[in-house]
């Protein structure tokens, strides 16, 4: 089996969740594992690549392709299922990755199922697992024809890196007329501190049982603290008390950090298809009948704006003993 | 400015999916997709603020999809194709996006516009597919648009914050539930709605071929239903003031901290 995973990356940095897919790609230990990096001045990501379980890296490098758009990566990454005969292309969620992979369904006539958590080898076939119904089953589901392409749900995947190197191949990039007509004319990015809410390994959230935006930095001296990001519910950003790149549910992101603190939040299905799937979870809620208890490994029935400054206090100790 | 609209009904409630079939039961009440109401709100906009044209809603489903195109029709759509076909039932991605283009082919809209996801299958992906076999620029998660000049101007949000992009005409769109607030009905434009053209065409009437749709058409397959994996146990307790070394030891003990 060839399979190809594509490379997003930000900055001068490939994504954790791409890289993760491709720890997956590289564990299903099936044939040849490649990646894809496509932007412009690229060419040091796939180095880094290699170390994170690329046997092969494809580099697209071209000017044209400077902007997070994607229509000029289908382009390329159709070329080079084409040429190289590729059967299975995974993608990790993100807004450019899902354009990228449907958009490459449509040009290849090729299966995509997604937001899966998972894909294992069963009886000769590989089979993506799919959360469904507000994750209340899981299906399974698969291909008929080839190539197959996979988009899997934020966090799914922790990255590996082994080490190694990857053997780097530079391919042509040749763009259709209406991939190029979109143009990127500001990038006015938000820069924020600490690691992304997709990337961190901790998210301190909080919800309307904060009272008031003031209070988010109650929330944001724990996630400091605990070296996590900050998440919010689409409660409080409808309410403009955080801003919108921070929210986590069904409109939002979808993240599977090691923990998760909920401060103030209800749970409802909406914020919980977004998170439930994280390692552990705790709730700090005053409501003691909050929906968010029965999907929470501790949950406090308490005051939010006592209970959390006292948990910063013991974290900021332990870090300073 | 001739604008489409793709929406979709979907099942009202809590959704299941049929054991024998592995499909969803679209066999109760339907409505119109929430996050499809923005698509067709931001349509109704860019309509006024041209000050003339035309937004046409188009669907692919059941024959009673018709009731959520009426209750589009009486947010203040002009008029209004369905696809329906048994013939479609089960259809994938692949198979979807190919009738929908074949059906915008017919209609030539200067811009396409769709909702973020469809609330049903959580799919969030469909209008790039589109896009691709339409041969037309593509931006999705679009929090503001705004048309001068024969192009389109969109904010597009993203994991690192917002980008502008411009995109000329035709052009798909794809636009985040935070763009707008999607108006109510008018009791005027509910009673309206039923005098408004309401189209049914047949695959065959689009020239999409029996093998490139319903489940012939596809390319996914579903094999089974599953329960979701169970949560370990988890424990509840009440703030006595020491909930917070409560929680620093539990993290601890999961080495957290």
């Amino acid at each position: 089996m060839s399979t190809l995973v594509f490379l997003e990356h930000h900055g001068d940095e490939l994504l954790k969740g791409a890289l993760g897919v491709l720890a997956k790609a590289a564990s299903l230990g099936d044939g040849d594992v490649a990646g894809v990096v496509i932007g412009s001045g690229v060419r040091p990501l796939a180095d880094a690549a290699g170390t994170f379980g690329a046997a092969k890296v494809y580099v697209a490098d071209d000017a044209q392709l400077e902007a997070p758009l994607p229509q000029p990566r289908v382009d390329v990454i159709a070329q080079l299922v084409r040429d190289k005969g590729i059967e299975t292309i995974l993608f990790g969620n993100s807004v450019l990755a899902a354009d990228v992979a449907a958009g490459l369904a449509a040009r290849l006539d090729a299966g995509i199922n997604w937001d899966l958590v998972d894909l294992v080898q069963q009886d000769g076939k590989l089979v993506g697992k799919r959360p469904a119904l507000q994750d209340s089953v899981y299906v399974d589901v698969g291909w008929t024809t080839e190539p197959r392409i996979a988009l899997f749900r934020s966090g799914s995947f922790d990255p590996n890196e082994k080490g190694g190197s990857a053997e780097v191949e530079d391919v042509q990039v040749a763009l259709e007329d209406f991939s190029s007509a979109a143009r990127m004319v500001d990038q006015a990015h938000e820069e924020s501190e600490g690691p992304s809410i997709e990337d961190a390994p901790v998210i301190v959230a909080g919800g309307r049982g904060l009272g008031g935006p003031e209070n988010f930095a109650l929330v944001e001296e724990l996630a400091k603290a605990l070296g996590g990001a900050v998440g919010a519910t689409r409660a409080v950003v409808d309410a403009g008390w955080y801003p919108y790149a921070t929210q986590v549910g069904q409109t939002g992101k979808t993240v599977a950090p090691k923990l998760y603190i909920a401060c103030g939040i209800s749970g409802a299905i909406q914020h919980k298809v977004g998170m439930q799937s994280s390692g552990v979870i705790v709730a700090i809620n005053k409501d003691t009948n909050a929906p968010i208890f029965e999907f929470s490994d501790l949950g406090v029935v308490g005051d939010v704006h006592e209970v959390v400054p006292k948990l910063t206090e013991l974290v900021k100790q332990r870090k300073s003993s | 400015m001739k604008i489409a609209v793709c929406v979709k009904q979907i099942p009202e409630g809590n959704s299941r999916i049929d054991p024998g079939t592995k499909r969803l039961d679209r066999g109760g009440e339907g409505t119109l997709n929430a996050f499809d109401a923005n698509a067709v709100e931001e349509a109704l906009r860019l309509k006024d603020s041209t000050g003339e044209g035309e937004v046409v809603l188009l669907s692919l489903g059941l024959a009673k999809a018709q009731d959520a195109l009426r209750k589009a029709l009486a947010m203040g759509a002009d008029r209004a194709v369905l696809i329906s076909d048994d013939a479609a039932a089960g259809s994938d991605l692949v198979a979807t996006s190919y009738a929908l283009a074949k059906a915008l082919e017919r209609e030539g809209a200067d811009v396409i516009l769709f909702g973020q996801q469809a609330g049903d299958s959580d799919g969030a992906v469909l209008w790039a597919a589109v896009a691709d076999r339409l041969r037309m620029p593509v931006v999705s998660q679009a929090a503001e648009i705004t048309h001068a000049d024969g192009k389109l101007t969109v904010k597009r949000q993203t994991e690192f914050g917002y980008d502008v992009i411009e995109a000329p005409l035709p052009a798909v769109v794809a636009v985040s539930d935070a763009i707008n607030e999607p108006r109510y009905p008018s009791l005027k434009g509910i009673m309206g709605a039923k005098s408004k053209p309401q189209e049914t065409v047949t695959l065959a009437d689009l020239g999409v071929e029996a093998d490139r749709a319903g489940e012939q058409g596809s390319r996914t397959e579903v094999y089974a239903l599953n329960d979701p994996p169970a949560r370990g146990d988890s424990k509840k307790i009440d703030d006595d003031g020491n909930a917070a070394q409560a929680i620093f030891d539990f993290l601890a003990e999961k080495r957290l901290v």
